[in-house]
């Protein structure tokens, strides 16, 4: 029987399998970061332990670092030490890190990436949930914690028990208007917040190998937001495309004996997954959040849910409370919905072609009265992508901030947050209370739904302009 | 890790589903660099209520947290897990976690233990009846008990060893590194490495 692509990858990096254990799975490469790694590094110390390949590890700074007047020293003495932690634990254990202020500093998922360092059929691991990014090359790539961090810092490997296999069928061709985040949004309405639990997604169809790199990452990316730790698409010409010219892309012969190996990470025809799904693509509209998880989601021109209709009590009931802490009404359509904030930025959405789809829409407009805008590149060099380009003046013309990379308002872990009762438009991935600032609310959008939200101060796509 | 064998204590129902990490501990609570001093994050935003389940006094000292299905969804924050075990719970009992959440509390010695919904409920409307009410979680014998019930649960048996050793994960591995470095000398040269930095 033939096997799926994460079992393929899954069966090339098991270091040691023993009845009534999990496989020792071998890690190809680990990003590390300020918030998750510093008990990790401490737990290395205090057992006398060193970090075994630091030549398959990197650190960037990015969940705790501000937006603006990065050449001046962090503000807040907390977020200051754990910056300080980080950089004293790259130096101590010979890391390569990349700090506020290098080009190469952003969001680890995007940074990865953009220096070829995530490749097809890899395994990738790190201390954050978005890890699963970068399935979108055809890598076996999960969040950990750092109990797992800092097993991957001294072993290069990690127990693991398999998961089950899950395909994900989009076939057709999606309506203008329609980007990859309609799409997953779309998918964790219908298999909800747990529906991925235990399982790997694997992306497939002619609407999935019809997106670019960008798009497929985005999708990944959100895989675990519906209960999936990782989530995956087979690689294509694309994806070899995309890789040729970064930095740490194969060179010569190893380049053609790397292309020949990625074109193996395929799925088998007759191999067969644990479960299965299809969406139609044509189905899909513009869709949005109007809850406190991602799996409350709905297509743009609807109207706000009334709980009562919802069958399912434990449904039922955290739909009652979602919308009390949303402070919306059942039936309102969402396109009356007043935004205060767009944020325009996160591993999710924001990488060079999200910057451009949402100037696209702006150029030559002006944002909403009371309405305010953070841009916000996925990385410094996005960011300078974007200025080559003359997006930033789009974007600053237009009355929305231009600011430096970072996690930023997807967490609201650097002064980037919502203030109570403040409501956002974000092109993040989470929706939970609470998560862009104390009493914020959250509504999930693509990059187009967040700009022409920006033009008209309410719940938009384009085709509303 | 401390060994986890058996656990009797009492219980706090947390009658919600999906309660995300975001919601066990913001991330605004994330920048302390050490393992301790998470509890005073734990649910911070719903504990501002007097009315949550958890400033109401009968339920002061539980040790044993029941809650709603996919509890733990959301972000890889082993910080979710510390502030846990912080504030003083040994156990969680749900009918669904999220699998980042639950690897990363079987790692720092946090028990959870899945059982079905509708014992859930059950455990949910005795301890409200009465909220003294002892409970064990019985790691040896893989059951929860209280009053006559005695609910069976499932868990993996390496884990569970793991558990009720108190067993170093990494020093585990670390036993069969010649194993790592037998998988090491066969790695494709095309593999990218970090360093050194082009």
């Amino acid at each position: 029987m033939g096997k799926t692509l994460s079992e393929k990858i899954w069966v090339d990096h098991v270091v040691r399998s023993a009845a009534g254990e999990p496989d020792l799975l071998y890690i190809d490469l680990h990003l590390i970061h300020e918030v998750t790694s510093p008990q990790a590094f401490d737990g290395l110390r205090l057992a006398g332990r060193k970090v075994r390949r630091p030549d398959l590890t990197i650190a960037t700074e990015d969940h705790n670092t501000p937006t603006l007047n990065i050449d001046k020293p962090i503000a807040d003495p907390v977020s200051k030490l754990q910056i300080d932690t980080l950089r004293n634990n790259a130096k101590e254990f010979g890391i390569r890190i990349h700090s506020l202020g290098d080009i190469d500093q952003g969001i680890v998922h995007v940074v990865g990436p953009q220096l070829g360092i995530t490749q097809p059929g890899m395994t990738i691991v790190c201390g954050d949930s978005h890890t699963s990014t970068h399935g979108a090359f055809g890598a076996l790539a999960f969040g950990i914690g750092t109990s797992q961090v800092e097993h991957v810092l001294a072993t290069q490997t990690l127990p693991q028990s398999k998961p089950k296999t899950m395909a994900i069928n989009v076939e057709g061709t999606l309506k203008p208007g329609v980007t990859s985040k309609d799409i997953i949004l779309a998918i964790i309405a219908q298999i909800g917040t747990g529906g991925g639990q235990g399982y790997v997604l694997e992306y497939r169809g002619s609407a999935i190998r019809a997106l670019s790199m960008e798009g497929r990452m985005t999708i990944c990316n959100m895989s675990i937001e519906a209960g999936a730790r990782a989530g995956l698409i087979a690689p294509d010409e694309k994806t070899f495309e995309y890789l040729k010219s970064k930095p740490h892309a194969p060179q010569g012969a190893d380049w053609d004996a790397a292309v020949e190996y990625w074109k193996t990470l395929q799925s088998d025809a007759d191999a067969t997954f644990d479960h299965e799904i299809t969406l139609k693509a044509e189905d899909i509209s513009p869709f949005i959040t109007w809850g406190t998880n991602p799996g409350q989601g709905a297509p743009l021109d609807g109207k706000v849910p009334n709980p009562a209709d919802i069958a399912d009590a434990e449904d039922r009931g955290a739909a009652e409370r979602a919308l009390v802490y949303m402070g919306l009404e059942a039936g309102t359509p969402f396109k009356n919905i007043k935004i205060d904030t767009v944020f325009l930025g996160s591993c999710t959405n924001g990488r060079i072609e999200d910057l451009r789809a949402a100037a696209d829409v702006l150029k030559g407009k002006k944002i909403a009265p009371a309405t305010r805008m953070l841009v916000v590149p996925g990385s410094a060099r996005v960011r300078l992508a974007a200025e080559a380009e003359g997006l930033d003046k789009v974007f600053l013309d237009f009355g929305a901030e231009w600011r430096q990379a970072g996690c930023s308002m997807c967490l609201g872990m650097n002064p980037d947050q919502l203030a109570v009762g403040e409501r956002s438009a974000s092109t993040s991935n989470r929706n939970f209370e609470g998560r862009q600032g104390k009493g914020g609310r959250t509504h999930l959008v693509s990059p187009l739904v967040a700009a022409a939200t920006a033009i008209r101060g309410t719940l938009s796509s384009p085709a509303d302009l | 890790m401390d060994k986890f064998i058996s656990h009797t204590g009492t219980v706090l129902p947390l009658r919600r589903t999906n309660v995300d990490t975001d919601q066990i501990i913001p991330a605004v609570y994330l920048k302390r660099v050490t393992k301790s001093g998470f509890e005073d994050g734990l649910f911070s935003a719903w504990r501002v209520d007097p009315d949550f389940v958890m400033n109401q006094p009968q339920h002061k000292g539980a040790t044993i947290l029941v809650a709603g299905a996919d509890f733990g969804t959301g972000s890889s924050r082993e910080h979710a897990v510390w502030a846990l075990q912080n504030y003083g719970f040994k156990v969680v009992l749900s009918s669904r976690f999220a699998d980042i959440f639950r690897g990363n509390s079987q790692k720092a010695g946090l028990l959870t233990v899945i059982i079905p919904q509708e014992k859930i409920e059950a455990l949910w409307d005795a301890v409200e009846a009465n909220p003294a009410l002892e409970v064990t979680v019985d790691l040896d014998a893989k059951n929860v008990r209280f009053g006559s019930e005695v609910i069976a649960f499932e868990i993996d048996d390496y884990t569970r060893w793991r558990l009720m050793e108190g067993l170093d994960d990494i020093g585990l591995t670390l036993k069969n590194i010649a194993d790592v470095d037998a998988f090491e000398a066969k790695r494709p040269s095309f593999k990218p490495q970090t360093l050194p930095a082009r």
